[in-house]
């Protein structure tokens, strides 16, 4: 991201979740609807977090070419 | 809050000095006193850093600005900061940052107290390892945001943005301390801020005043950042732990939740102080990026020091 471009509302972190800024309502893989309740979520993009659709950080337990 | 029990000589002298009369400008300081330990020393500098934060009722005034105060604490921080620096040994720097912090953080090997909660603990240790954590989760991000005014532009949005979650998104009720202390009341502990200041080990006061030198002093800033980024980066996976244990132990859900809010809070946290804070920051300061790794190594070595501590108390290192 350069200086002049203006701050994402969306952030795909490599090997990671995805951010997203601000209030979202969020449908989970299993069809759950859930309002984001902080001012940056993190979407689960490894599919193996325990609280989908939010990221855990257990992607970082999985190997490196197993991660997003 | 009272001020704590002194440590020995340093202690002694330090704290009857600031339950008396703040010195008249020009008034003669006494001589500095010298510390029996590291012990005394730790728990003279914890006091001294804790006037800049809600301070202590038995004191007469405030003494920020008391010229002794001023440098007994510069001595205190300066012997503190040497020692830290001595067990540190500078990285060699990568392209990308943001791949090489989170490996040097899933790196560091260290005994893990939330390991030994989840299978092994029993009520009474786990209510200790809360009343050492009290000591800075009841002020939790609040060392942190003594960094903003030091930061400008992307870097100072970018923690400012972190720091009002922790403060609860302007939900009291949410903010992480309160969190806790709702835990700790739940638990039948004391949540009076610095309460068990008397019962912690030289460990805990390590982790706390260093904390507090790595917020204050604008020269660290970096420090303070990496310790941030280290501490989130290494918190969804042992929260998850600690809920775990602390339900296993069937100790009340609301301190259980203080740590799964953890889980999801900090796997945000972790990528903002990552990719938002630190990169806007060595961009800006690129001097300070190994700062930045010293900040995240002395986070990670001094919570396997304080680790280290009680496994060994607890004869569990096995």
């Amino acid at each position: 991201m350069s200086a002049k471009s203006p701050a994402p509302d969306v952030v795909l972190c490599p090997g990671g979740p995805l951010l997203l800024r601000g209030a979202h309502v969020v449908e989970a893989a299993d069809g759950g609807v859930h309002e984001t309740r902080r001012p940056v979520s993190a979407i689960c993009r490894c599919g193996k977090s325990a609280i989908q659709p939010w990221c855990d950080g257990t992607h970082k337990s999985l190997p490196a070419d197993a991660r997003p | 809050m009272l001020l704590p029990k002194p440590r020995g000589a340093m202690s002694t002298t330090v704290f009857e000095h600031l339950r008396s009369p703040e010195p008249a400008p020009g008034e003669q300081s006494p001589a500095l006193p010298v510390a029996d330990s590291v012990d005394d020393e730790l728990i003279t500098l914890w006091a001294l850093q804790e006037l800049s934060y809600r301070g202590f009722e038995d004191t007469d005034g405030d003494h920020q600005g008391d010229p002794f105060v001023v440098v007994v604490r510069h001595q205190l921080e300066s012997a503190l900061e040497a020692r830290l620096r001595s067990r540190w040994t500078d990285v060699e720097l990568e392209d990308d940052f943001a791949e090489q912090f989170f490996t040097f953080v899933a790196d560091h090997d260290g005994p893990s107290l939330a390991g030994f909660i989840l299978r092994k603990a029993d009520r009474e240790q786990a209510l200790e390892l809360m009343q050492a954590r009290s000591i800075y989760q009841l002020k939790e991000a609040d060392p942190t945001t003594w960094v903003i005014p030091h930061l400008a532009g992307r870097a100072k949005a970018a923690l400012v943005e972190l720091q009002y979650d922790e403060y609860g998104a302007g939900n009291p009720d949410t903010m992480h301390s309160q969190l806790f202390a709702a835990g700790m009341e739940a638990s039948g502990l004391n949540a009076a801020p610095g309460h068990y200041i008397n019962d912690v080990p030289a460990e805990v006061l390590e982790q706390n005043t260093a904390m507090s030198l790595f917020g204050m002093q604008r020269r660290l800033a970096g420090a303070a950042l990496g310790h941030l980024a280290g501490f989130e980066a290494s918190s969804s996976l042992p929260s998850q732990q600690m809920a775990a244990g602390l339900r296993r132990l069937e100790l009340p859900d609301v301190m259980a939740k203080y740590y799964d809010e953890h889980v999801e809070a900090d796997a945000v946290h972790e990528q903002l102080a990552v990719r938002s804070v630190c990169t806007a920051f060595i961009e800006d300061e690129p001097h300070a990026t190994q700062d930045v790794f010293f900040g995240a190594f002395t986070c990670l070595d001094l919570e396997a020091r304080t680790a280290q501590h009680f496994l060994d108390r607890w004869e569990a290192t096995g």
